[in-house]
């Protein structure tokens, strides 16, 4: 049930106190979470520097601009809509189709108008943001996810959660929603958390609920043969994301969309620790590695660097 | 960047911390801990004389602050008089006036004295020595004979005070020491020689105090000086050091009782002998008036109250940083539950938990019906209080009406937070499930309890109450805990899988 600090130490897991003090609080400047907390920024943001996001439909600002809802989503079939300063994946509504004036949610949960306009407007009252504070809803295009990715979700979309500090990509690891999850991505929720080796974009090894897992509990497709397209791509993106945004411990979001390829989804701050669960490792002494190398590295050549030193073999295949 | 700034300002808080807390203890006798008991006697001096018709103006010495005891509060009680407290000549006096004054006169002066074995006195200076003493025939070769004897058989000061007084007791008394004291009296008599010997030398009057004596006099003493010590000696028997139950009411070597304008003055001391806890002692300590004795003490009863409760919140707060960062619990709003455990202090803890479970719970019932009907967030909350109110209200007066008067305590919990409580809650409920509602509810009662079991501890608030040095410690505490970037207890669990392969 317990185990002891000193074997968590050994492991090099990084704890939360650790992670607030030695990493969030050292390299990420407050003034610099409102272009993270914000999505709206953060969209903006990545437009100039070049990075793919979700294609934004529009945004609902006030209370009244609820109305011209209907006239927005026309001519969309599917579209996601997300509070800009919500947290944890709070108030993100997905819709995958409109049939008759039906908005079909992806576990074919069928709502009416009515309902997304109380969504939104619940938005917009401060329900989903960070303290309450009033906030604007934004209605994304939906992501067309790569149908090799089909095999390992249920119902969401299937995330990579690459966390980046000083600009090296340091771990990543794809989060499958399960039925368990509800369709989310929150590994505490129960969906699968797969640990993708930062050199190759394969799986090294899949955790749900904090035990292995070499399936995916729903779909019963193995997860050895997980691998991440254009995985070169996303790296550089998320490396990417440092000059963007100047935090220097990032958890940057991703999604692989069937047309567009790797694309921001969005950026945390205080990114989790899960990660280490799902690839088995501490992030301990990758971080201290990287604190060790100089400022002023391209992302081109960072990426390099993290793709030498943190390449692993995957636990999945061995067993297999 | 260096922590050195950082460290040093945890060792300034805590050194001076530490250092108010022991100067409280050792400055004012303020105890550890609450349970301890301390005797204070109560002394009451009554002057009677009978006045003359004119003015009048009496004269008492008022004993201070000395070894072994320190002097808490005083009254007089003396209707027609004016009063004067005087310090004059190392002593302090009290000077009662009239106009006019006929017959019988009584006038009270009551004082309560802790007993501290660890008072100290202020240095006290030697008196001059009198190099005027005359001795007439044959008194003269007497006295030099009785001193040369003492002188032969001493060392210092101290053995010849003992020997000179041995000498005068009645089992030695020689032919020269009983025509000194045909001629003089004892006291007088035994300073007279010891100044004649070149030893500083006063006679000091005290009171032995014993349980239940009333109409006592004040027993002579005498106060010999060997710079910077002092001693006392019985006069009567020649035996040195200060009896235990000894207090000196007059130590500046004057007249106890001066009295103008009347005759046949005297004055009769009673006392009695009380146990008090000592934090009450503590209180009625006469406040001084200086910053330097900052003290929440020296407000008024009722604000020393809200301090009391003020004082405490700290340590409410300490124990959810501790339970937060080094435990790991979560908690639904982070000082939520102190403000709970507040509430319980003056609910009492279980009739406090069923309050507060009976309140969140029906308030949850009643906000899942108002998610229905699609307000606005701040009219949802709003009407979440209003509906918190009514439901408080009605327990109350349900409570009441079955005779349960605990139940009415329940107006103590703090509305607004219970509101935003079951807001969260419910939000929690929809968005993660209800397994997540009882793990942050099932947290903030944990921590809830935990720091009401803290703040209530008798220890704790005594200390809290009385040493705000504590203060500083605990902030101290705090920065330190601020610093921690090893793992929480609960993380040794959550990351156990990976420890395994």
């Amino acid at each position: 049930m317990w185990t002891t600090p000193s074997r968590l130490h050994a492991k090099g897991i990084v704890g939360m106190n650790r992670r607030n003090i030695r990493y969030i609080g050292r390299y990420n400047s407050r003034r610099l979470y409102p272009l993270v907390d914000d999505k709206l920024k953060t969209k903006l943001l990545a437009q100039q520097y070049g990075i793919t996001t979700p294609a934004l439909i529009g945004t609902v600002t006030t209370q009244f601009g609820i109305k011209q809802l209907c006239t927005m989503l026309i001519g969309h079939q599917g579209f996601v809509i997300k509070p800009a300063k919500g947290s944890g994946g709070k108030g993100i509504l997905v819709i995958e189709r409109i049939e008759g004036g039906r908005y079909i949610k992806p576990s074919g949960v069928q709502l009416t108008l009515g309902d997304v306009e109380r969504h939104v407007s619940n938005i917009l009252s401060g329900l989903y943001s960070l303290g309450g504070s009033p906030d604007v809803a934004l209605i994304e295009a939906l992501i067309n996810f790569d149908a090799s990715f089909s095999e390992y979700t249920y119902e969401g979309v299937p995330d990579i959660r690459v966390i980046v500090f000083k600009g090296y990509p340091v771990m990543a690891m794809m989060r499958l929603s399960t039925a368990a999850s509800d369709g989310k991505a929150n590994l505490h929720q129960g969906a699968v958390g797969v640990g993708i080796d930062i050199a190759s974009g394969a799986a090294i090894r899949g955790v749900q609920f904090d035990r292995t897992r070499h399936d995916h509990p729903d779909t019963g497709h193995e997860l050895a043969s997980l691998h991440i397209s254009d995985w070169d791509t996303l790296l550089r993106l998320a490396a990417g994301c440092f000059e963007m945004t100047g935090l220097g411990y990032l958890g940057t979001d991703m999604v692989l969309d069937r047309d567009h390829g790797p694309m921001l989804l969005e950026l945390n701050a205080r990114p989790g620790l899960a990660i280490q669960m799902a690839n088995g490792e501490g992030l301990r002494p990758r971080l201290d590695l990287i604190e060790r190398q100089p400022e002023g590295v391209s992302p081109e050549q960072r990426v390099a660097f993290a793709q030498h030193y943190f390449a692993r073999s995957s636990e999945l295949r061995e067993t297999a | 960047m260096s922590r050195l700034p950082f460290y040093l300002i945890v060792g300034l808080l805590l050194v001076a911390g530490v250092a108010m807390s022991i100067h409280r203890h050792v400055q004012f006798e303020v105890p550890w801990t609450p349970g301890e008991q301390r005797q204070v006697w109560e002394i009451e001096a009554q002057v009677n004389f009978i006045a003359d018709g004119g003015p009048a103006k009496v004269n008492l010495a008022l004993p201070s602050t000395q070894q072994g005891y320190r002097i808490l509060t005083e009254h007089t009680a003396s209707p027609g008089y004016g009063l004067a407290f005087l310090e004059e000549n190392g002593g302090r006096r009290a000077e009662w006036t009239t106009r006019q004054a006929t017959g019988d006169q009584q006038l009270y002066y009551s004082v309560q004295a802790l007993v501290a074995p660890s008072s100290r006195q202020p240095l006290i200076e030697p008196p001059p020595l009198r190099r005027d003493i005359v001795w007439e025939s044959p008194y003269d070769t007497a006295a030099r004979q009785v001193i040369e004897r003492a002188w032969s058989r001493s060392a210092d000061p101290f053995s010849f005070a003992r020997e000179l007084i041995t000498d005068f007791t009645e089992a030695r008394q020689g032919e020269n020491a009983r025509l000194l004291l045909t001629q003089f009296d004892r006291s007088p008599l035994l300073v007279r020689l010891l100044n004649q010997a070149g030893v500083p030398a006063r006679e000091v009057s005290g009171l032995l105090l014993e349980h239940g004596r009333r109409r006592q006099s004040l027993t002579p003493w005498i106060q010999v000086f060997d710079d910077p010590e002092w001693m006392l000696f019985d006069p009567r028997t020649g035996e040195r050091g200060r009896p235990d139950n000894l207090l000196l009411w007059e130590s500046a070597g004057q007249a106890v009782l001066e009295v103008e304008g009347g005759s046949n003055s005297r004055v009769g001391f009673s006392m009695l002998s009380r146990n008090q806890p000592a934090a009450a002692a503590v209180r009625s300590e006469l406040a001084d008036d200086t910053l330097l004795n900052f003290s929440i003490h020296s407000l008024p009863l009722e604000d020393q109250a809200l301090f009391q409760t003020i004082l405490l919140i700290p340590i409410g707060a300490l124990m959810v940083v501790i339970l937060r960062v080094l435990v790991g619990i979560k908690t639904s709003g982070t000082f939520m539950p102190v403000l709970i455990a507040l509430a319980f202090i003056q609910t009492t803890l279980i009739t406090g938990l069923i309050g507060f479970l009976l309140v969140v719970a029906v308030g949850l019932v009643i906000r899942n019906y108002l998610s229905y009907l699609n307000l606005l967030l701040v009219a949802r909350v709003t009407a979440v209080i209003i509906t918190v109110i009514a439901i408080i209200s009605v327990f109350s007066v349900l409570s009441y009406r079955f005779g349960l008067n605990a139940g009415l305590t329940i107006t103590f919990f703090p509305m607004i937070i219970l509101s935003w409580t079951i807001e969260r809650m419910s939000i929690l409920w929809e968005e993660e499930g209800p397994k997540q509602v009882l793990i942050q509810g099932g947290g903030s009662l944990l921590t809830a309890i935990l720091a009401y079991l803290a703040m209530n501890n008798p220890l704790i608030r005594h200390l809290t109450f009385n040493f705000l040095g504590i203060q500083l410690i605990l902030m101290a505490l705090i920065l330190l805990l601020g610093n921690y970037t090893g793992y929480r207890l609960l993380e040794l669990r959550r990351f156990k899988p990976v420890t395994e392969d």
